[in-house]
């Protein structure tokens, strides 16, 4: 075949073979217009290290995709209306009273539409997993040390998920108008006019003129189910593009280094594990859903701002606010004609961010650290005494707020009486974490102990050896090499001296007051408080030996 | 005339005076008042009243002291009228088994006819609400429910949750459920207010109203269907969040322990 002929009728000769398949030919053709091949190339081999706490953020992801597939089949049937209706539908015991048309489009989704109540629960219940999931992978992340560089931008995404999560459950909790989701946006209304000053105005400009009027529902519905979900999805497609950019952590073991990931490749290992557990966790929510019900509006009648039912909570996630408002005193100051109602005010304004602390709190260990490397081996929860305390820390004050939000179930469950749970919440928020704080550093010096003594001495094997003189001893045997590296892979810091009082030239220093805290917090992290110093190459050489009295 | 006059200051003359001053007032008392009530005690009425206040002496009188008229231990029983005995003996709370926050249900100890009894003696110590008849607590109209519903929302969810499961007052007291309460019983709670539950006389909620409450009572936590499986305690989003962490995200982890266990082993293979 000539040139000049090729020119003529196959100017694009592919420089590649013929396809084999229609398959291979439509592969072809999208590679040439989307470059699929070398994005597949780079990334279909990718390397996930494997272990069943990094599978909670694909928990997340995947009940994020089902709320989302379950939220645009609700659209479809709901009415974002205050307006007002009768309702004569297929739920006898409502027929006849007044409710809004938001309320009565939820009974219709609940009892008319084909599947439609199984779909609100898949939805509701894939909410409450939701943000269960995002908590627990966030404590995860935590307590295993994964915020630490580089992924602290990415754990301030996975941190605005989850706050976002919270609002956007709230404001679905409170769309279909009934007595629970209006005593809902009663409570919210409460916590808006307590801002300083200008609460009044914004509270007017939101619900459009007096609690509740018309607007509230359409206005809240447009947030839920456009603006949260989007800001969302946003975040969370960065949240996993960081998470392929930075490759995923691996826990320490022989083989794995900072600059390395050992594990399965995402074709075809994890995207058949991947898919599978979507579907897996899809049946669990869907299981969930036809078994248990989940906020029966029909139960709960149309939204009166006259009527109030007990057992008026928030869904668990924003329960730690309900808590807030149950035990704080009702004190409020009153002066130049305005009331600052702190009742209100402390703990749902300045609370929060004592809560808001663990988001900023990878930057606060950067800096006491002064560590500027990547890290990629996760730490064990054990050898980072101070930070595993903090975290249980943290997670005790959330639990004793949200115990103080559903105290009056605590007080009929348990028959006590509702005021000691109250005064308990009180003085416990304050001194719970403390203690845990305390109990669990001392746990972890003990794991940690056992750790170097089992590096030292090995394992106990149980049998028991009577000596010439008649002294029982148990044997104990060696670890594993693997065992050994694994048990001291991690590194320790040494806290940071304070510089020399003078300074090269006989002058004294000027010693800042930041300077001074992070010392101070520096030996409280890694001084000889704060760690059990791992054994050495040297100890174990010399124990192990013969010389040692083992 | 004059010899009663030259007694006049005798030492016990006041004293007579007063003895016929007071037989003469205790006698036109006795010839002019109302003696309706006494003529209207039938012999069946004085009989459970005797055999009532027999019971009484037993089993409350160590509390109510033996004409009901209270003591440290327990309070008045004059005018609290037969319905109350009714509600507090016939749903077992009555004899308490001991003093606390509050009396909780339990299996009653006396037969209906004692019950009946008791109420007959105690509404002889002064008029208070009347056990009420069956059609009185029973609602006829189809939309009872309904409308049972909005005023058991307005006026009683509050404390004993939307579907009457109960809920928590202060110092350990409580609302309790209203889950397999006879309607008897729950028409004579709003009729007389029994422990820390305000009373509802027919002049703040006619018969109608408190039949209808009993209608959706009786309906939503008795006979209510629970189309979205089981209702968890109908107790709102705090056993909701449980179950959901338990049998939701619980499982999840579980399952996810199970697939990152059982892995390809390259090694092995």
């Amino acid at each position: 075949m000539s040139s000049s002929a090729s020119a003529k009728t196959a100017a694009p000769a592919s420089t590649r073979a013929k396809p084999a398949n229609k398959a291979e030919a439509a592969a072809d053709y999208l590679d040439g217009r989307l470059g699929i091949y070398s994005l597949a190339k780079s990334n279909l081999r990718k390397i996930f290290p494997d272990h069943w706490s990094f599978m909670l953020g694909e928990i997340c992801l995947y009940t994020f995709i089902i709320i989302i597939l379950t939220g645009v089949y609700l659209t479809l049937f709901f009415k974002p209306s205050m307006g007002e209706v009768v309702y004569n539908g297929s739920y006898a015991p409502l027929n006849g009273i007044r409710m809004s048309e938001a309320y009565a489009s939820t009974l219709n989704i609940s009892f008319e539409v084909r599947g439609g109540l199984l779909i609100r629960q898949i939805h509701h219940w894939a909410a409450i997993v939701f943000v269960a999931a995002m908590f627990v992978h966030m404590m995860r992340v935590f307590f295993t040390g994964a915020f630490r560089k580089p992924r602290e931008i990415n754990w301030i995404f996975g941190f605005l998920l989850l706050f976002l999560g919270f609002f956007d459950g709230f404001l679905g909790y409170s769309l279909p108008d009934d007595l629970l989701s209006g005593t809902g946006i009663r409570f919210m209304e409460g916590a808006i006019l307590a801002v300083p000053l200008v609460g009044t105005y914004i509270a007017m400009f939101l619900f459009g003129g007096q609690f509740p009027g018309t607007d509230i529902v359409p206005r809240f519905f447009t947030i839920h189910v456009l603006l949260i979900p989007g800001v969302m999805l946003g975040l969370l497609v960065a949240h996993l593009i960081l998470v392929f950019y930075h490759k995923h952590t691996q826990w320490a073991g022989p083989g794995r280094t900072e600059k390395n990931v050992v594990g399965m490749p995402l074709m075809p290992v994890y995207m058949a594990k991947a898919g599978g557990f979507f579907f897996l966790v899809f049946g669990i929510i869907a299981a969930m859903s036809a078994i248990a019900s989940v906020n029966p509006v029909w139960a709960y009648g149309p939204y009166r701002p006259d009527q109030v039912s007990t057992d008026a909570q928030p869904d668990w996630y924003m329960g730690f606010a309900e808590g807030l408002i149950r035990v704080m005193p009702g004190w409020e100051i009153r002066a130049w004609g305005h009331t600052l109602n702190l009742g209100v005010f402390i703990p749902l304004m300045l609370f929060p961010l004592v809560l808001l602390m663990i988001a900023v709190y990878p930057f606060i260990e950067a800096w006491i650290t002064g560590d500027k490397r990547e890290h990629h081996i996760l730490d064990r929860p054990r050898n980072a005494p101070v930070r595993t305390a903090l975290g249980a820390a943290w997670i005790s004050l959330y639990l004793v707020l949200l115990s103080g939000g559903g105290n009056d179930l605590i007080a009929t469950h348990f028959h006590l009486s509702l005021n000691d749970i109250t005064y308990f919440v009180r003085v416990g928020s304050f001194v719970v974490p403390v203690i845990v704080y305390f109990v669990t550093k001392r746990w972890c010096l003990g794991l940690q102990r056992r750790d170097k003594d089992k590096v030292l001495h090995g394992r106990e094997t149980g049998v028991i050896k009577r000596l010439p003189h008649g002294e029982f001893i148990e044997v104990h045997a060696q670890l594993p090499q693997d065992k050994l590296h694994t048990l001291t892979a991690h590194e320790q810091y040494e806290p940071v001296e304070l510089p020399a009082e003078v300074d090269e030239n006989g002058v004294a220093r000027k010693v800042g007051l930041m300077t001074k805290t992070r010392a101070k917090l520096s030996e409280g992290y890694f001084g000889e408080h704060g760690q059990i110093p791992k054994p050495t190459a040297e100890e174990h050489q010399e124990i192990t030996s013969g010389h040692g009295h083992h | 005339m004059k010899k009663l006059s030259a007694r006049r200051r005798h030492p016990l003359a006041a004293l007579v005076v007063l003895l016929f001053a007071l037989v003469a007032s205790g006698g036109l008392y006795a010839a002019f008042a109302p003696a309706e009530k006494a003529q209207a005690d039938s012999s069946a009425q004085s009989l459970a009243i005797d055999e009532g206040k027999r019971l009484f002496a037993v089993g409350c009188s160590s509390c109510h002291g033996l004409n009901g008229q209270g003591t440290t231990m327990g309070p008045s029983l004059v005018g609290v009228g037969s319905a109350a005995v009714d509600f507090q003996v016939g749903t077992g709370r009555m004899p308490a088994q001991q003093p606390g926050a509050q009396v909780p249900r339990k299996q009653p100890i006396y037969s209906q006819p004692e019950i009946d009894q008791l109420a007959a003696f105690v509404a002889s110590l002064g008029p208070g609400p009347v056990t009420p008849t069956k059609d009185q607590y029973t609602a006829t109209e189809t939309d009872a429910i309904a409308k049972g519903g909005e005023l058991f929302r307005t006026n009683c969810s509050q404390c004993h949750n939307f579907a009457g499961a109960g809920g928590a007052l202060t110092q350990g007291k409580y609302a309790p459920s209203l889950e397999n309460v006879d309607p008897k019983h729950i028409y004579e709670a709003m009729q007389t207010g029994p422990q820390n539950m305000p009373s509802f006389p027919d002049s703040t909620m006619p018969e109608k109203q408190k039949q209808e409450i009993v209608a959706f009572v009786r309906y939503q936590a008795n006979e209510a269907p629970n189309p979205g499986g089981l209702s968890l305690g109908s107790l709102g989003p705090v056993t909701e969040g449980l179950f959901g962490w338990i049998f939701g995200l619980g499982v999840l982890i579980a399952i996810a322990i199970w697939v990152a266990a059982h892995t390809t082993k390259a090694k092995k293979s």
